[in-house]
């Protein structure tokens, strides 16, 4: 596993160079209904990426390796669709409860994951997502193979028709940039600062008096809300609640955003989730070349490939090479021997 | 307890399966002074450290601090009630720069930091305390480098700012020379000389010139318990000790 990589600058000059990123993204993003490109892409992307990035938030910025996530983006997802479609309730009702079932699950299941680290700590994460796997498969409210279908996307705040596709795309994005504001902020807060602290050295920040396992169950908490508000805003938008989102290859494939886009880096998972939404659209088809037919079965193994090549040529991710590259070509002090 | 006695341990036992690391220790560390606890490889020094900080739990025994029983109390509240360790090899955040790793203690004292929607910024409260205390250790020049691209000694120099930032009532130091070169060696001493004018130190040290130097007491361990006490001449002539440390034949 890379380490996260060290960019040693100022906070403020760290803060504007994030504004910029931040403004330049969000204008991209407001023309892609204008510059032809399939929204529905773009909104599965983004609703990945905000579910990378609160992943990121806990491996990157946390040093915790949960192989479980995809319980927190499914159940916000099954509750948002539940609430939608059997109680009829309007869609940002439905998104807030959604995001708070993930939260309340992050909390129960943080408790007991927290206590283990490493290795353990992944193993106990999968084990949990499968007993709720296997619950949603059997339990009659999420209709088991079939999912919940047809979900009503209804009018936001009562105002906005959300089955327009436009209307729907933009909700998606402000969620989507609230959500990643909201995770640039947390990793850049005084607790931001004392879980990288307990990151880097934990018997040295125990020791310095922090309760490591409280800071580590708040990181964990904070992350499945993210992944709950991600799946539950990913359910209205594809009208859909279904056990793919539960299933522990989603838990692999979010892995896989964010070591590919760079571990610990702010844009890196958002980088990791397109393309790799993007490699999956772009084969579902099917792709030709010249007489060869590369079909969509052959999804797993190209990404299977890309995932190998990451961890052995570009350990620290898409951006993570990018940032480190521009480190190195800045003239800086030699390391003190 | 007597009102001058900070730390005080009574029968003090740790019990590895088969082995007996630290048994039956009754320390007692006087207000204000510094305190070596020296003694062979494998005579349990760390452990006791590691005791003492509830890194270890201890099999039997009580310890006390400042008035009142830690025993069992979590390792992060018993640094918050002002008994502060190091560790052997040097602890620092690597990827954090110098003036970081001593921002990270100074941030304690605004008590716990859950509060993940202020901005980082409020932090900087703290930066000019952290340059005192940096330049205090001789690392002013140093601020901005990343803790892991310092030099050994200079990493232990950082340790001991970062330590000092909490202001504990006592600091307990394992083996602060460990592997200094010689100017090192002087500077960190005349630090712990400094530091302990107001407070209590209790150090595990193998340099035995650096532990005659500073320490007002000395407890020898050897297997777990302990062979002798007193002050360093005291000690040094001790023919346990003696034995101990050169083996038999010598005494």
């Amino acid at each position: 596993m890379a380490t996260p990589t060290p960019v040693a600058m100022t906070a403020a000059a760290g803060a504007r160079r994030f504004a910029l990123g931040f403004v330049v993204l969000a204008g991209v993003l407001a023309l892609v209904p204008f510059a032809g490109i399939y929204p529905v892409f773009v909104m599965k992307a983004l609703c990945f990426a905000l579910f990378a990035c609160a992943f990121n938030l806990l491996l990157g910025y946390g040093g915790l390796l949960s192989f479980g996530h995809a319980m927190f983006l499914g159940t916000a997802g099954y509750v948002c669709a539940h609430a939608a479609k059997a109680w009829g309730w309007p869609p940002e009702a439905a998104i807030a409860v959604g995001t708070l079932s993930a939260m309340l699950l992050g909390a129960a299941v943080g408790v007991i994951a927290i206590r283990r680290q490493g290795i353990y700590f992944a193993m106990i994460t999968l084990a949990i997502a499968q007993m709720f796997y296997f619950f949603y498969l059997q339990t009659p409210f999420t209709h088991g193979e079939d999912g919940i279908q047809a979900v009503p996307r209804g009018r936001l705040f009562g105002l906005v028709d959300l089955t327009s596709t436009t209307a729907m795309y933009y909700t998606v994005l402000v969620i989507f940039l609230a959500g990643f504001a909201a995770i640039y902020r947390i990793v850049h807060s005084p607790f931001g600062a004392a879980l990288n602290a307990i990151r880097e050295n934990e018997p040295r920040a125990i020791s310095l008096g922090y309760d490591a396992d409280r800071y580590k169950l708040m990181a964990f908490v904070l992350s499945a809300t993210f992944a709950g508000l991600a799946g539950a805003t990913k359910a209205i938008v594809f009208e859909l609640a279904s056990l793919t989102d539960v299933h522990w290859t989603m838990s692999g494939e979010v892995v896989l955003m964010v070591l590919v886009g760079g571990m610990g880096t702010i844009f890196g998972p958002v980088v990791g989730a397109f393309v790799i939404v993007g490699i999956e659209s772009y084969l579902s088809a099917g792709l030709t070349l010249g007489s060869v037919v590369i079909g969509p079965e052959w999804v797993t193994v190209i990404t299977g490939v890309i995932f190998v090549a990451c961890v052995l040529a570009f350990r620290r991710g898409i951006v993570g090479e990018w940032l480190a590259w521009r480190q190195r070509r800045r003239p800086g002090t030699p390391p003190d021997t | 307890m007597p009102h001058d006695t900070i730390l005080e341990t009574r029968g003090l036992t740790k019990e590895f399966k088969g082995f007996v690391a630290v048994n039956d220790v009754n320390l007692s560390v006087r207000r204000g002074s510094i305190h070596a606890l020296i003694g062979p490889n494998g005579a349990g020094k760390t452990t006791c450290f590691n005791l003492l900080t509830h890194f270890l739990k201890p099999t039997r025994g009580q310890i006390f601090f400042d008035g009142a029983e830690i025993t069992g109390t979590p390792p992060a509240r018993i640094a918050r009630r002002g008994l502060v360790r190091s560790f052997q090899i040097s602890a620092v955040f690597p990827h954090l720069t110098a003036l970081h790793n001593v921002r990270i203690a100074l941030q304690r004292k605004r008590g716990h930091s859950f509060d993940f929607w202020r901005s980082e910024g409020v932090l900087a409260e703290f930066d000019g305390r952290a340059r005192e205390l940096l330049a205090d250790v001789g690392l002013a020049s140093f601020a901005d480098t990343p803790a892991g691209e310092l030099a050994y000694g200079r990493k232990r120099a950082l340790e001991i700012a970062t330590t000092l930032a909490l202001e504990p009532t006592m600091l307990l130091l394992d083996e602060p020379m460990a592997g200094m070169t010689h100017a090192d060696v002087e500077r960190i001493a005349a630090l712990i000389k400094r530091v302990a004018a107001d407070r209590t130190v209790l150090m595990v040290e193998h340099n035995l010139s650096v532990v005659a130097e500073l320490s007002d007491a000395i407890t020898v361990l050897a297997r777990g318990s302990v062979l002798a006490e007193g002050d360093y001449a005291t000690v040094s002539r001790h023919p346990a000790v003696v034995e101990a440390y050169l083996g038999a034949g010598h005494a």
